[in-house]
């Protein structure tokens, strides 16, 4: 670390604290135990700024902003849970829910989703707006791997898992708005795909059920997160 | 497969093919140069191809999964070839407010063809476009390339009738 | 270069034009251009062949005349004669009265207030040149703004006089142009650019056609003179891959200018350095959006991403960009011409200078017009407008496009500037301005604009991309008179959240169409809902269908 970067100091829920001026707002707070809620965001990978859970209110600017993307600044003051932040949390999360097929009864990952713990975080009871339901499919063609679009929040964790740190790039969206979706090379069966390393990072990146390995029963799917901030660290060493 | 396909490119470089490549030479083989490739291929071919896209994504250095979320965000860019003829429906607030659900639902009745869609004998494509710019005429309808401002439902079925006389 | 040589060129073109004692100009803009002025002009080439006086007469084409409804448009000797609806037939007599008395059957009088009631700025050369000629742009003291402000001014001078002419940001947002000028210049960087974005999304607006069309030089004038303002020596026009014309003629002039020097190494032999390239949209309106289409530039898909850090800083390839929109490039040559004070002096207090706005919908005079701002919207629509078409009653004029909102009649005698149309819950936005009349239905309408949110929502925020999609069914159930009042506040909830929430500029003003019709025609909204019937009788609703059954 160059010893050029300037300390500066913030406040944060009333509390003041210090921090070095190119960190994130998310960072900072998290540093001082403040827990700011987060969905697409994953230690050791760009963040993309998309789920809109980690929004914060910072003093003099009219526009929300993401934690995790805004870089702290002299004498700022940011309000992280405010009564309006913990409603407008809730509705995004409603959102989440509403948008594709939720279940959680038969799902691999229950018990283990980010979702659903997030879901009990922000004391979301039941979702308000009515599902929409749309027909995903299910690919089921990579012998390890399975991916179910029905599960599928389009944080992108996998899509930048495999640009970022495995370097594949067999993950990337197609399409945009509500019909966006993951797909693997041209939009093919992921069995089919030519550049895929089976290196399996995106499924332990994924915070749904979205991607799980082969064969896993309801219950049975937990993810191993911890390997990312070791990877990074290691492509830092080498560069 | 890859192999093959680079012989095949390398054997029938047509003239299409030599079009695309000048878009890319142009810019050095960037991949940035991404999407003002497409718009050559689609230019010269009507539409984007697989084997094209995957040509593209190989000469510019672009992941195929990369190549195909460009061409499948841009609305401008058709994975499908379209019918011999076309009907673009402007779809603008001007066209809108003047009658343009008439009109899609003239062509639903008249040719059996939704907006978006080609009919099955590949004869005639209806599309709409997101405002083409002409409110003035409002509602206006490209067809074959040309516009024709101020229409009604009649007018329409009666052009894409003399259209699919030709 | 010096002085005397410059003022050579323009002088030789404006010699060479003053040959000609009439100048026949028909207008071959895009609307014209459907209405097949082409073939006018050339039926006029004809005429003045065969009456030999093509010595005297000079016909040519020029850019938009505005009133595109009544086209094609022919002007005689720039504004001593302006005729409307000609057609091939018509050339005859035209030409036979060259030297006479106007052809009054065709004639549009000068003092019409389409055409008294506008200044114009931006559009100044718009129909008084020919889009295609370098020639024609010369003669009208083309790029003399450019060797004035590269011979004559520093960097921080050009800025300076942009503070003072008040120019705001044309695109919608209305930022102050000097202030955003010094930022990119104040920015550290080897390397600059600048973006002109003529990236034209919003449905119902065509300004930034037409003025491409009609005088692409000026576009380039604007954006070399911004290039040297900030340090930047490469250009881009992001432009609409559905404007070909505009394409063209822009292609076509780029190549003009540079092949003279106007653009390309040393320009006016000093040590500035621009030049311009294009780039092809491809149908995407949160492209409009500077972030997301800058990402477009770098040939990924057009996604915002969260601002700061703003392009000013960090833009195109990690590079300090100025992006400025088509309208606001074109006022820059002119502001230079005439005057900071000059530009200053019209408008009101917070929003100087003129508008141009594409008059749409059920309106008498559709086209394209230039204002000052501070106008009213009743002299727009009526006096410029010429009422309702079919002399129906107003009902409410949409400004901002789906950014913006629905503007009702108590407030047609409002100022138009940027604090007055957001005070009333809509945007200035880039200028589209759509009247409707009272067969039009609200709901119809704020459906219309949430299915174009909808569609043209990236997908990478949860907010816009869920959050349009559910106000999306809402409305339809509403419009089917199948909502409950329990839909219509969780409508209004969803408005909140997706306004608060939302990445970009896209999903934080989608709700605006919906918010502003729900504040002036809730009445309707309620019938749609409680009593079942479209008051406009536009929305066909499902309940009704079974009773008649």
């Amino acid at each position: 670390m160059s010893s050029s970067v300037n300390i500066i100091t913030l406040t944060i829920d009333e509390k003041q604290v210090g921090a070095r001026e190119n960190q994130t707002i998310l960072e900072v707070a998290r540093e001082n135990g403040v827990e700011i809620p987060t969905m697409c965001e994953l230690k050791g990978l760009t963040p993309s700024g998309g789920c809109r859970m980690c929004v914060v209110e910072v003093a003099g600017i009219p526009k929300l902003l993401p934690a995790c993307m805004t870089t702290v600044s002299e004498g700022m003051v940011v309000t992280t849970n405010s009564e309006r932040l913990k409603k407008l949390r809730k509705n995004i999360l409603e959102l989440f829910f509403s948008e594709r097929n939720h279940i959680c009864a038969v799902c691999a990952s229950n018990g283990f989703c980010e979702l659903q713990l997030m879901a009990q975080k922000v004391e979301m009871s039941h979702v308000h707006y009515p599902y929409l339901y749309p027909h995903c499919e299910v690919d089921a063609s990579h012998n390890r791997f399975v991916l179910d679009h029905n599960r599928c929040i389009l944080c992108t964790r996998c899509v930048r898992v495999c640009d970022e740190i495995e370097g594949s790039h067999t993950l990337d969206i197609k399409g945009r708005g509500i019909e966006a979706q993951v797909i693997t090379d041209m939009d093919q069966p992921w069995g089919d795909s030519e550049t895929c390393t089976l290196c399996g990072k995106c499924v332990h990146v994924c915070p749904t059920g979205a991607l799980i390995e082969r064969g896993m029963a309801v219950g049975e799917m937990s993810k191993r997160k911890q390997l990312l901030p070791y990877l990074t660290q290691m492509r830092e060493v080498k560069t | 497969m890859e192999q093959g396909n680079k012989k095949k490119n390398a054997a029938a470089k047509d003239k299409r093919q030599k079009l695309v490549d000048a878009t890319m030479r142009r810019h050095g083989h960037s991949p940035y140069a991404l999407i003002e490739t497409l718009h050559t291929v689609q230019e010269v071919y009507g539409y984007l191809d697989d084997e094209n896209l995957k040509y593209v994504a190989e000469s510019l250095r672009v992941p195929l999964s990369k190549v195909y979320g460009v061409a499948t965000f841009y609305h401008f860019f058709t994975l499908k070839p379209q019918g011999e003829h076309t009907a673009v429906v402007c779809t603008g607030t001007a066209c809108y407010i003047k009658g343009v659900p008439g009109i899609l639902s003239a062509l639903r009745e008249k040719f059996f063809v939704e907006a978006g869609e080609t009919t099955e004998d590949n004869k005639l494509s209806v599309l709409t476009a997101r405002c083409i710019g002409s409110c003035g005429l409002a509602p206006a309808v490209v067809f074959d390339g040309e516009i024709a401002g101020a229409v009604t439902p009649d007018i329409v079925v009666e052009r894409v009738g003399r259209l699919l006389e030709q | 270069m010096t002085p005397e040589e410059f003022n050579k060129i323009g002088e030789k073109h404006r010699n060479k034009r003053d040959e000609f004692t009439h100048n026949i100009r028909v207008c071959t803009a895009a609307a014209c251009a459907t209405l097949k002025s082409e073939e006018v002009k050339k039926a006029f080439e004809k005429e003045v062949k065969e009456q030999d006086k093509k010595k005297t007469c000079r016909v040519s084409g020029t850019g938009c005349l505005g009133l595109c409804a009544s086209g094609p448009l022919v002007t005689v000797n720039d504004g001593q004669a302006l005729y409307a609806k000609v057609s091939v037939g018509d050339v005859k007599d035209i030409v036979n009265n060259i030297d006479k008395k106007p052809v009054k059957r065709l004639e549009i009088p000068a003092d019409t207030p389409f055409f008294a009631r506008q200044t114009k700025i931006a559009l100044e050369n718009c129909g008084t040149t020919d889009p295609e000629s370098l020639e024609d742009y010369l003669a009208l003291r083309g790029y003399e703004s450019l060797y004035k402000v590269l011979t004559e001014k520093t960097q921080v001078e050009v800025i300076e006089e942009m503070v003072k002419s008040g120019l705001r940001g044309r695109g919608g947002g209305g930022f102050p142009v000097g202030l955003k000028w010094s930022t990119v210049y104040k920015a550290l960087g080897d390397k600059k650019y600048v973006i002109c974005n003529a990236d034209e999304g919003d449905p119902g607006a065509f300004m930034d056609r037409s003025m491409l069309e009609s005088d692409p030089h000026s576009i380039l004038e604007g954006m070399a003179i911004a290039g040297y303002a900030v340090g930047a020596d490469q250009g881009y026009v992001y432009i609409r891959g559905e404007y070909p014309l505009a394409i063209k003629r822009l292609r076509a002039a780029i190549r003009q200018a540079e092949r003279n020097h106007f653009l390309g190494k040393n320009i006016f032999d000093t040590p500035f350095s621009f030049n311009v390239e294009l780039r092809l949209g491809a149908g995407a309106f949160v492209c409009g959006e500077e972030t997301a289409l800058i990402a477009s530039i770098e040939g990924k898909r057009g996604t915002p991403r969260p601002r700061p850090p703003y392009p000013a800083q960090y833009g195109l390839w990690g590079c300090p960009t100025l992006i400025n929109n088509v309208e606001t490039l074109s006022n820059i040559a002119p502001i230079f011409r005439k005057g900071a004070e000059y530009y200053a002096s019209i408008g009101t207090e917070k929003s100087k200078g003129t508008k141009v706005f594409a008059l749409a919908g059920s309106i008498k005079n559709t086209g394209l017009i230039e204002v000052p701002m501070g106008i009213t919207l009743r002299e727009i629509v009526f006096d410029i407008g010429g009422g309702i078409l079919g002399d129906k009653k107003f009902k409410a004029v949409q400004t901002g496009g789906p950014s913006g909102g629905c503007i009702p009649e108590q407030f047609l005698d409002m100022p138009v500037d940027y604090e007055s149309l957001a005070g009333v819950g809509s945007i200035m936005g880039s200028g589209g301005m759509i009247v409707m009349d009272e067969t039009s239905c609200m709901i119809d309408v704020a459906k219309y604009f949430m299915d174009f949110c909808k569609s043209e929502s990236c997908g990478k925020c949860v907010p816009c991309r869920v959050g349009t999609a559910q106000m999306h069914r809402l409305l339809v159930l509403i419009s089917e008179g199948k909502a409950s009042m329990r839909d219509f506040e969780l409508l209004e909830e969803l408005c909140d959240v997706v306004k608060s929430t939302s990445l970009c500029g896209l999903g934080m003003t989608a709700p605006n169409p919906v918010l502003s019709t729900i504040r002036y025609f809730k009445d309707e909204y309620i019938a749609h809902i409680v009593d079942k019937v479209c008051p406009a009788g536009v929305c066909v609703m499902e309940s009704k269908e079974e009773v008649v059954l």
